[in-house]
C-alpha cells in the first residue's frame, strides 16, 4: 500500500480552505503552516499563464529527511506516510535542510513538525482534512498500489507532474495539469 | 518569466523567506571538530613513527587542547538543538545513513580516547607532578603499553571526524551548494592545516616549527586545489549547481569567500610561512591567526551559502 495525493491545478481556485482546515485539524501553532498555496505566473504580458497549487510534504518514497535523521524520529509508517516522533526528535534540523520542498518547520515546542497526511484520520478510514474540505474537489487521496482506487484511475487518465522530480526523492503528491 | 507567489502567506520561521535553520552554532562546531581532528591526527601519526621526543609539542602538548575544543563544540551543538532535553536520543540509535548520527558516535569515542592519550603523556609533560594514587600510575602504565593501538585508533577516528565535518553538509542533496563530495576532503584538509599552523606556532624547537610549517604549506596548496575542484565540479553539473557556484563567482558570496577565505586565509598566510622558512622575520602569530580565521570563515560561509542555494521549481 502506498498512499498518495493528486491535486488538480485546474480545479484549484486558491481559496486557502485546505490551509485553514489543516491548521484547525492539527492544531498548528499560529503563524505556522503545514500546507500552503502557491500561485505561479509564467510568460510575458499579455501572454500569461497561471497555475495554482496547494503544496505540502510529498511523503517522498526515497525520503532524504528520513535518511538524514540521526534518531529515527523521522520515520515511515504504513502506506509510506512520513511522520516525526516528537519524543525522539532532538531538533537538530538535519531533516529541514535535507527537504528540497521546505516542507518542515520547528514547532515552538522544539520538535520538528510537518504534514502527516492526517494519519490519525487515515487510520480510521477517513480522508485527510484538506481533502475533505476542498470546495472544488480538487484533491484526491488514496492508495496508488490499488489499480481500482480513484487516485490510481485519475493519474492513469490525466496528465500530471511532481515537483522537482530531479531531486530524486520520488515525491507522492501528483499535480494534475 | 516565472513568478511564484505563496499566497497563503507561508512564513514558517526559519524557513521563509530563505532557509536559516542553522546559525552560528553548527559552523563553530564543525570548525572546532576539524581542528581537534587535525591535532589528534598529527599527535598519533608522529607517535607511531616514534618521534615523540623530537616533536613533543605535537604529540604531548597540543592534544591537551582537544577535550576543551570538543567540549565547546558539543556545547555549541547542544545550543543549536531546539529539542535539547531529548539529545540523548542521539545515543539510543545508530543510523549509518545519517552523518549527524555517526558524527555523534565518533565524538563519543574520540573524546575519552583523547583524554586517555593526555593521561598517557602526563608524566612526560610534568615529571614532578604527584598523581597521589598508585591506581593512576598503574593506569598510565597500561596506556603506555597500548600506545600504538591508541594511536591507530586515534588516526582512524580523527580522519572520520575531519571528514564528517564536511560530509555532514554534502549529504544534503536538497541544497545544491553542499551537494558535492569535495566538502569532506576539503574540511578535513583545512582542519589539518589549522592544526599544523597552531602546532608550528606553539612548537619550542626550531626543528618542530620548521617541520609543521612545511606540512602546513603542503596542506594550504592542497586546500587551494580542492577549492578549485569544488567549483569545477559544480560548474560542470546541473543548472541548480551552476547557479550555486555563481553565488561565489559574481554573486553575494564572492567578496567574503575569495577575500576572507582564499586571499587572507590561504594565500597570504601561505606566503608568510614561506618567508618564515626562508628566515625572514615575520611575527609568527600573524599567519596562524589568518589561517585559523580563514578556517572559521570557510565553515561560516559554506554553511550559510548552502542554505541560500536551492532547487528551482
Ligand atoms: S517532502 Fe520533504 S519532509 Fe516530506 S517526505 Fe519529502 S523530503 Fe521529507
Ligand atoms: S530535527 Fe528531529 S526529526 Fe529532524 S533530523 Fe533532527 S532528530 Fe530527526
Amino acid at each position: 500500500m502506498r498512499y498518495a495525493m493528486a491535486i488538480d491545478t485546474i480545479r484549484c481556485v486558491g481559496c486557502n480552505d485546505c490551509v485553514v482546515a489543516c491548521q484547525t485539524e492539527n492544531n498548528v501553532p499560529i503563524g505556522y503552516c503545514r500546507d500552503w498555496i502557491v500561485e505561479v505566473t509564467t510568460g510575458t504580458y499579455p501572454q500569461l499563464a497561471m497555475e495554482i497549487r496547494s503544496e505540502r510534504c510529498n511523503h517522498c518514497e526515497d525520503a532524504p529527511c528520513v535518511r538524514t535523521c540521526p534518531t529515527e524520529a523521522s520515520h515511515k509508517v504504513e502506506g509510506g506516510i512520513v511522520l516525526v516522533d516528537e519524543d525522539e526528535c532532538i531538533g537538530c534540523k538535519a531533516c529541514i535542510t535535507s527537504c528540497p520542498y521546505d516542507a518542515r518547520y520547528v514547532h515552538p515546542e522544539g520538535y520538528v513538525d510537518k504534514c502527516t497526511f492526517c494519519f490519525h484520520r487515515v487510520e480510521l478510514g477517513q480522508k485527510p482534512s484538506c481533502v475533505s474540505v476542498c470546495p472544488t474537489h480538487a484533491m484526491i487521496f488514496g492508495d496508488i498500489d490499488d489499480p481500482n482506487s480513484e487516485i490510481s484511475k485519475t493519474i492513469a487518465r490525466r496528465k500530471w507532474k511532481t515537483l522537482i522530480p530531479e531531486a530524486g526523492t520520488k515525491p507522492k503528491v501528483y499535480y494534475l495539469t | 518569466m516565472i513568478e511564484e507567489i505563496i499566497t497563503s502567506g507561508r512564513m514558517n520561521p526559519g524557513i521563509d523567506p530563505v532557509l536559516h535553520a542553522w546559525g552560528w552554532e553548527i559552523p563553530l562546531y564543525l570548525f572546532l571538530g576539524g581542528i581537534s581532528a587535525g591535532l589528534l591526527f598529527f599527535a598519533a601519526l608522529l607517535s607511531i613513527q616514534g618521534k615523540a621526543k623530537k616533536y613533543p609539542v605535537s604529540v604531548m602538548w597540543m592534544p591537551l587542547a582537544v577535550p576543551v575544543l570538543i567540549g565547546i563544540g558539543l556545547l555549541a551543538l547542544l545550543f543549536d538543538l531546539s529539542h535539547k532535553l531529548y539529545f540523548w536520543q542521539l545515543y539510543t540509535n545508530i543510523r549509518w545513513e545519517s552523518p549527524m548520527s555517526w558524527g555523534a558516535w565518533t565524538l563519543l569515542f574520540i573524546t575519552p580516547l583523547s583524554i586517555a592519550w593526555i593521561l598517557r603523556w602526563l608524566p612526560d609533560m610534568f615529571p614532578k607532578l604527584d598523581l597521589k594514587y598508585q591506581l593512576i600510575y598503574d593506569l598510565i602504565d597500561v596506556l603506555k603499553k597500548y600506545e600504538k593501538s591508541m594511536a591507530y585508533g586515534l588516526i582512524a577516528l580523527a580522519t572520520t571526524l575531519g571528514m564528517y565535518t564536511g560530509i555532514l553538509l554534502s549529504a544534503f542533496n536538497a541544497r545544491p551548494f553542499w551537494n558535492t563530495s569535495i566538502l569532506g576532503p576539503l574540511f578535513l584538509i583545512s582542519g589539518l592545516s589549522a592544526a599544523a599552523a597552531l602546532t608550528a606556532y606553539f612548537a619550542k624547537s626550531h626543528e618542530e616549527k620548521k617541520h609543521f610549517i612545511k606540512i602546513d604549506l603542503f596542506l594550504i596548496v592542497t586546500e587551494f586545489f580542492l577549492i578549485v575542484h569544488l567549483f569545477m565540479g559544480l560548474l560542470a553539473s546541473t543548472a541548480v549547481h551552476i547557479e550555486a557556484a555563481h553565488m561565489f563567482l559574481g554573486g553575494s558570496y564572492t567578496v567574503p569567500f575569495w577575500v576572507l577565505v582564499v586571499a587572507m586565509g590561504l594565500i597570504l598566510p601561505g606566503g608568510l610561512e614561506l618567508m618564515e622558512l626562508r628566515k625572514k622575520f615575520i611575527p609568527a602569530i600573524v599567519p596562524v591567526v589568518l589561517i585559523v580565521m580563514g578556517n572559521l570563515m570557510l565553515r561560516f560561509i559554506v554553511v550559510s551559502a548552502g542554505q541560500a542555494s536551492r532547487w528551482l521549481y
